[in-house]
């Protein structure tokens, strides 16, 4: 509890002696109103104080003013002998009592958010001429080297110069086994590093390092709003000066027919304190924020508001083949010449191939194995989607797909492997082929079929690769359509056809690994990308960004919208429905004061209680 | 330019919708956004006359919820 709160606390409990002490005392009259003086005082003068101010600085229909007004009106019914004092004060201290604890309760939300993003490094410690001076994060440049001992964050993204040691990225993935880095590997700001000394050179400043952007994604997700607290918004601007003008006409008019002037007054009293729409302004926007927020413990991050709303609604997933579903790391696992050894095709292949950075490519040289003597290749192009032309030891060497060997007229034929085959042809002449195959991600077909379970009605695939390739993958992981053989460009155009066939209200999401697909990202209603440990493309294209390669993390984020959204609605409809039930009933005399004020603040505590529900999305 | 700037004894969440929607009526501000729950207002204005900007909202913000403070 923070000073105000306590002080709160005492004010509360003072009141409510003074309020005994008063109930007790057998005055009437004037005496009587004047001993309750003192504990309404005590209670409400912040109230009154700020009503004042506030109206002098032109804001009327502030819940200071409603409160001061009911409960001054309150004193005042009673001081013509319908009400009671009593009723007065104890709405306010009701009210002051809601109000503590709807501080309360935010404040602890937001601090158990702040834990969760509790990955900021204090301090890094930089080498200065061979001593370790420990600095803000912020002021380390590229190429420092650091030491990060054993217990401590990773500061900023960089490379193990020495040491060996497992990280634990739990914060960043919500993976709990910790992964192992040796010299040569990248580790990643916001990791914990657990074992052993680590020295590091920097690689990136800390702006740009993965735990700067992480924040800043997550702290500005509240920024871009979702349809359902634009709504609150709104229907806040136009329900309170409603209600009130109610109230106004509600004071006046039915007396003037009927009279008894102050049962109408308190009438009208009842509808000014049910007009505050704090519960709704407070707990929509929490819920989300909970929601957001467990679900970065998941490792899933998500841009704001509005795309947790989309992703609930999700009836068509999109995925992109390669490094999504599967793994993207490909082996060769054939080797078919026609007119040379299979170490000379492989070679061949290779030499062709050596300075592109493809994962055929890599696949190619791993296969390989030996130091390849660049020298040899000369005029390297690089056709996308097609494969590449380049000049070894002096000879056209043509290493490509099916369409590529249609395009330079040369002979070839299919392979009975499945796969990706790249043929090879020497200066016009088809020399063989090899297959690569790439391997499925272990929990790919769960996650096809969890996201059935979340009402997805259809999934497809879409790839670059062969026919033959794509089906196959197709139908181990049970998608309900592929299609193969597709450049970049003609992604988009498929996913543009898929989001005129859905329905109306369904949206389309599309996951891919946010190299080469970022136009699709943008394109899809919500573009989700995987594996954004390291690739800045992916955390700047995409709406929704899964930090591990997962795919089955995409039906745990549905499963948390949804989760997210359903608390939502039950605050909208528990909220306007209690307010409006008082609403109704106040006209003919069945509702008091003491529920106008639990529909106020008891229902804004509620509401804030099952908004707090969202932060434990996720947590099993 | 965008910043973000820290909010003290912002303690309604109404207010803070009322405090946002007066921002984004300040001429020269491009989008603002007033979070009740991280406690942060949010910016993005013209460049040239941020301090004048600045200035306006300070004085927006005393007149809807004079208690809260916005660290500049």
């Amino acid at each position: 509890m923070t000073r105000k709160q306590k002080k709160m606390v005492v004010r509360i409990a003072a009141s409510v002696l003074l309020l005994v002490g008063a109930v007790l005392v057998p005055y009437e009259g004037v005496w009587r109103f004047a001993l309750f003086l003192p504990a309404y005082f005590v209670i409400g003068w912040d109230v009154l104080w700020k009503a004042a101010r506030n109206i002098a600085h032109g804001q009327v229909f502030d819940e200071n003013f409603l409160m001061a007004l009911a409960t001054v009106g309150a004193f005042c019914t009673g001081f013509f002998g319908e009400g009671e004092y009593p009723e007065a004060v104890f709405v306010m201290v009701f009210y002051q009592v809601g109000e503590l604890f709807q501080s309360y309760a935010v404040g602890k939300s937001r601090k158990s958010i702040a834990a969760l993003m509790d990955i900021r490094p204090d301090s890094a410690n930089v080498e200065r001429e061979g001593k370790l001076v420990p600095v803000d994060p912020e002021e380390v440049a590229v190429g420092d080297t650091i030491t990060v001992k054993a217990g401590e964050k990773v500061p900023l993204d960089g490379v193990v110069l020495e040491g060996t040691s497992l990280v634990n990225t739990s914060a960043l993935t919500g993976e709990s086994v910790p992964r192992r880095v040796a010299p040569g590997d990248d580790v990643i700001s916001g990791c914990v590093n657990q074992s052993g000394l680590l020295r590091v050179r920097v690689t990136k400043a800390y702006e740009e390092s993965t735990v700067a952007k992480i924040l800043d994604l997550v702290e500005n997700a509240s920024a871009k709003k979702a349809r359902a607290e634009n709504f609150i918004t709104r229907f806040a601007r136009y329900y309170t000066p409603v209600v009130v003008l109610c109230a106004a006409v509600l004071a006046i008019v039915p007396p003037l027919f009927l009279g008894g002037w102050a049962g109408w007054v308190e009438k009208a009293l009842i509808f000014l304190v049910v007009s505050c729409p704090c519960a709704l302004v407070i707990s929509v926007p929490l819920s989300f924020f909970g929601g957001i927020g467990g679900a970065s413990r998941q490792g899933i991050l998500v841009k704001g508001g509005n795309y947790l709303e989309t992703l609930a609604n999700t009836e068509v997933v999109v995925f992109d083949k390669t490094g999504t579903l599967t793994k993207g790391v490909f082996n060769v696992t054939a080797i078919h010449p026609e007119e040379c050894s299979e170490r000379g095709l492989l070679e061949l292949a290779a030499l062709a191939e050596s300075y592109s950075d493809h994962p055929i490519s890599k696949s190619l040289k791993e296969a390989w194995g030996k130091e390849l003597d660049t020298s040899r290749v000369g005029r390297v192009e690089e056709l996308s989607g097609r494969g590449v032309r380049a000049q070894v030891d002096g000879r056209t060497v043509c290493a490509g797909n099916d369409t590529f060997m249609e395009e330079i007229g040369v002979k070839w034929h299919p392979c009975h492997h499945v796969g990706t085959t790249v043929h090879v042809a020497v200066d016009g002449k088809y020399i063989g082929h090899l297959v690569i195959s790439d391997e499925i991600k272990p929990d790919a077909r769960d996650a096809i079929a969890a996201l059935k379970a979340q009402g997805v009605t259809k999934t497809v695939m879409l790839t670059g690769d062969a026919r033959a390739v794509g089906e196959q993958v197709a139908r181990d992981l049970g998608l309900d359509q592929v299609y193969t053989q597709l450049l970049p460009g003609d992604k988009v155009a498929k996913v543009e056809a898929l989001l005129k066939e859905k329905s109306r209200k369904g949206k389309l999401a599309f996951v891919g690994d946010g190299i080469n697909d970022a136009p699709v990202l943008s394109r899809a209603d919500i573009g989700i990308a995987m594996g954004a440990l390291g690739s800045d493309a992916a955390i700047e294209a995409a709406d929704i960004v899964l930090m591990d390669d997962k795919p089955s993390k995409i039906a745990k984020a549905m499963e948390i919208s949804k989760r997210t959204l359903g608390i939502v609605r039950q605050n909208i409809v528990f909220a306007l429905g209690v307010k409006l039930l008082v609403l109704a009933l106040t006209p003919f005399g069945l509702s008091n004061m003491w529920e106008a004020v639990f529909a106020d603040v008891g229902v804004t505590v509620i509401a804030i209680l099952n908004a707090s529900r969202a932060l434990q999305a996720g947590r099993k | 330019m965008k910043k973000t700037y820290k909010l003290t004894d912002l303690d309604c969440a109404h207010c803070a919708a009322k405090m946002e929607t007066a921002i984004k009526k300040i001429d020269g501000v491009n989008d603002a956004t007033v979070s009740f729950l991280t406690q942060k207002l949010t910016l993005d204005a013209d460049d040239s006359r941020w301090e004048d900007i600045l200035k306006q909202i300070v004085k927006a913000c005393k007149r809807i919820e004079p208690d809260c403070v916005i660290h500049l």
